[in-house]
């Protein structure tokens, strides 16, 4: 039971709480986690369980409450209410104990334009006080890891965007934390460079280490091991991909017609149906399981207005589970 | 506490210095460019003043007396002209900046304590001018300042005592090498917290072991060596072009001005706290600039300042500070005789270091 829409979510808390009183097998377990600024509550009990050693992701969109939430899980925010246990540690309480463990990439660039890259890491390797020979192989081993071993000396602030990310997680990575918390580390980087960066995760992950990405590109959500939804600040929906695309409550179906345009005001018009979206000369239709005959429903209500079209059943893409998930907790609000 | 971590803080300071010609260009600049306008353009020496002449006497005492005035170097004597009308018609044309009026019954007067022997006519419109006449004459101003008395001749040889020629520089440059030393000291600390803020450098740096403490002091040590450079700089340009001396120990001026310049550090970085944008920062210390320019006795004498003015000015490093560089430089003291004036300096430093460390947050909330 390890994947829930919100709805029915109080009992895996309950489940939840009572497993992690007894051992500290994951990295992460928030309960209750929420902030506040002011009238706008940026995140709205959090409940979070993230394994060691595997890839946890944060999928929403811009203002879903992402880095508020992972700000919180290193102590950079204090909780309105609510708390966590990262790496056995209570947070906020125990954060100055914490932040030697942790690795943390912040959204925005947040090294020194202005130092070269080898400066950079020699900055940080310092501040984290690693003992002078482990400085210098841990610099040279990720300058190499890394690609970045020919822009050693050029100024960070003149890097490309991929670079400066692979700079920024090697910085992250130097005191081998047992945990990393990513902010978006792919928001300005090219396809290409994403795949190298993933590769990179998952090599840190099969190390032991657990790793908190936030991201809001599906393709990379797809990547992780588990996700987490968050929309409006509130967890929507939360699990391995898999079960989150076996369990949408949702059925897909891909409809070819002659004026997609016109289709779509068409099935927009009835209310049975979830959601309508264009992708191309397709389009991609989602029906609550609620209606026993979907297939049948868009037929028929394509048929009234005169429209032909050829309908396939379709497997739900992470975008759909997103897509149903939002809806869902939309319509609770 | 590990120092690694300070000394990692203060190579990055440094490095970051390196790289910012602007930043640069000022620590040596500042000095230098302000000692040279204060030693040349800003001249308030009682000097040169152009001047003219109304003889009426024309007798040998009196031509003697015109002579006297022009070897003071005071006065240019640009002009004779007939008559104190003639001499009142230049000064309102701008044309001269003192008069001299020497009455047909000069020699008489010499001998009559009761009547001036000459008329020194002022242009009052500029007060160093006027401050220039009560150099000339000891006796009391008028409430006319366009005609004054001048009884005695020998008046003018009085001399004040550490700066017998009366040079500006003498007096200018000791104060001023605290003001440059707030104003640049402050500015660097100022805007050090606020830019790492700015730039987002600053939620890394929270995120990691480093404490508050270590932060803070590896951001200061660099800019006292920094500030001592300056000081440096402004005591060589002082004494070689405008022979500024250092009567006292060199070695002591360099201690006193570090504990001075810590404590303007610490004042930055308190401020750098407080303030949210590098805008404000800069502003905030504009505004202590100012009180540190007016109330520190550089421009007004100190002991002349009501209570009020006094109080907030012993709040001031720089006050401290100017009467260290006025002892050391000018009238040869000793640091123990200015015991009282470091202590100040220190306490300021430790309160001010405490504030900025009890104020800054290590959390973004
Ligand atoms: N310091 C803050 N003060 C006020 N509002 C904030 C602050 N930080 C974030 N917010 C608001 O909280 C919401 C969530 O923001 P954020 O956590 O940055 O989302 P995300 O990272 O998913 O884009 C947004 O509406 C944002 O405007
Ligand atoms: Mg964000």
């Amino acid at each position: 039971m390890a994947f829930q829409f919100r709805s029915r979510c109080r009992a895996a808390v309950i489940h939840g709480e009572s497993r992690n009183a007894m051992n500290n097998e994951f990295a992460i377990s928030a309960r209750g986690l929420s902030k506040s600024f002011g009238d706008l509550t940026a995140v709205r009990g959090l409940d979070l369980d993230l394994p060691r050693a595997q890839i946890y992701g944060f999928l929403g969109p811009n203002g879903s409450g992402k880095t508020t939430a992972i700000r919180m899980l290193c102590g950079l925010l204090k909780p309105t209410s609510g708390g966590a246990q990262v790496l056995g540690l209570s947070v906020p309480g125990s954060s100055d104990a914490l932040k030697p463990r942790i690795g943390y990439m912040t959204q925005k660039f947040s090294l020194y334009g202005d130092l070269t890259v080898l400066e950079n890491m020699q900055f940080i390797a310092d501040i984290y006080a690693l003992r002078r020979q482990q400085r210098k192989s841990r610099i040279d081993f990720l300058l190499d890891d890394y690609n970045l071993s020919e822009k050693a000396s050029q100024l960070a602030g003149t890097m490309s965007g991929g670079q400066k990310q692979r700079l920024a997680l090697a910085c992250a990575v130097l005191h081998q934390p047992e945990l990393l918390l990513l902010d978006e580390p792919t928001s300005a980087v090219d396809p290409r460079n994403r795949r190298d960066f993933w590769s990179k995760l998952f090599e840190l992950a099969d190390a032991g280490t657990a790793i908190l990405v936030s991201t809001h590109y599906m393709d990379e959500a797809e990547r992780c091991h588990r996700l987490a939804i968050l929309d409006h600040g509130v967890k929507v929906a939360d699990g391995t991909p898999a079960q989150l695309q076996a369990s949408t409550g949702m059925t897909v179906l891909e409809i070819h017609a002659q004026s997609p345009r016109e289709a779509q005001i068409a099935l927009l018009a009835n209310t049975a149906i979830a959601s309508v979206t264009q992708l191309g000369i397709r389009l991609r239709v989602l029906v609550s399981d609620s209606h026993k005959d979907a297939a049948a429903l868009v037929a028929s209500t394509l048929h009234e207005h005169g429209i032909q079209s050829e309908i396939t059943k379709a497997d739900a893409s992470l975008e759909d589970v997103f897509v149903a998930s939002t809806l869902q907790s939309a319509e609770e609000r | 506490m590990r120092p690694v971590r300070i000394f990692a803080i203060m190579r990055k300071e440094l490095l970051q210095l390196k790289r910012d010609r602007i930043s640069l260009a000022m620590i040596v600049g500042i000095p230098i460019m302000q000692i040279l306008l204060f030693g040349y353009a800003i001249n308030m020496d009682v000097r040169n003043l152009r001047a003219a002449v109304a003889d009426q006497a024309n007798t040998h005492s009196s031509r003697q007396f015109v002579a006297s005035l022009a070897q003071t170097q005071i006065l240019v004597i640009e002009k004779a002209v007939a008559t104190p009308q003639q001499l009142q018609d230049l000064l309102r044309a701008g044309q001269i900046s003192v008069g001299v009026h020497l009455p047909f019954d000069f020699d008489r007067r010499v001998l009559d304590k009761h009547r001036a022997a000459a008329h020194l006519l002022v242009d009052g419109s500029d007060p160093t001018i006027l401050g220039v006449a009560n150099q000339l004459v000891n006796v009391p101003l008028g409430a006319m300042p366009a005609a004054q008395g001048l009884s005695n001749v020998r008046n003018i040889e009085v001399r004040p005592f550490y700066n017998p020629e009366r040079r500006t520089a003498v007096n200018v440059v000791p104060g001023l090498v605290g003001v440059i030393l707030t104003l640049t000291m402050m500015m660097f600390t100022a805007v050090a917290i606020v830019r790492e803020r700015e730039r987002g450098n600053l939620e890394l740096l929270i995120n990691t072991p480093i404490s508050t403490a270590q932060l803070m002091i590896g951001k200061v040590l660099p800019y006292i060596a920094i500030g001592l450079i300056q000081l440096a700089l402004a005591i060589a340009v002082g004494r070689t072009l405008f022979q500024v001396p250092v009567h006292g120990s060199m070695l002591e001026l360099y201690v006193a001005a570090s504990v001075f310049i810590a404590a303007n550090l610490s004042l930055g970085l308190f401020v750098s706290t407080v303030a949210k944008t590098q805008f404000q920062a800069m502003q905030v210390t504009f505004f202590v600039l100012l009180p540190s320019i007016l109330l520190s006795g550089f421009v007004f004498p100190f002991d002349g300042m009501p209570d009020i003015a006094r109080w907030l000015g012993e709040a001031l490093p720089i006050t401290h500070f100017i009467r260290i560089t006025r002892g050391i430089m000018l009238k040869g003291a000793s640091i123990s005789e200015l015991s009282h004036e470091i202590l100040a300096l220190l306490a300021f430093t430790t309160i001010a270091m405490s504030a900025a460390v009890l104020r800054f947050s290590r959390r973004l909330d």
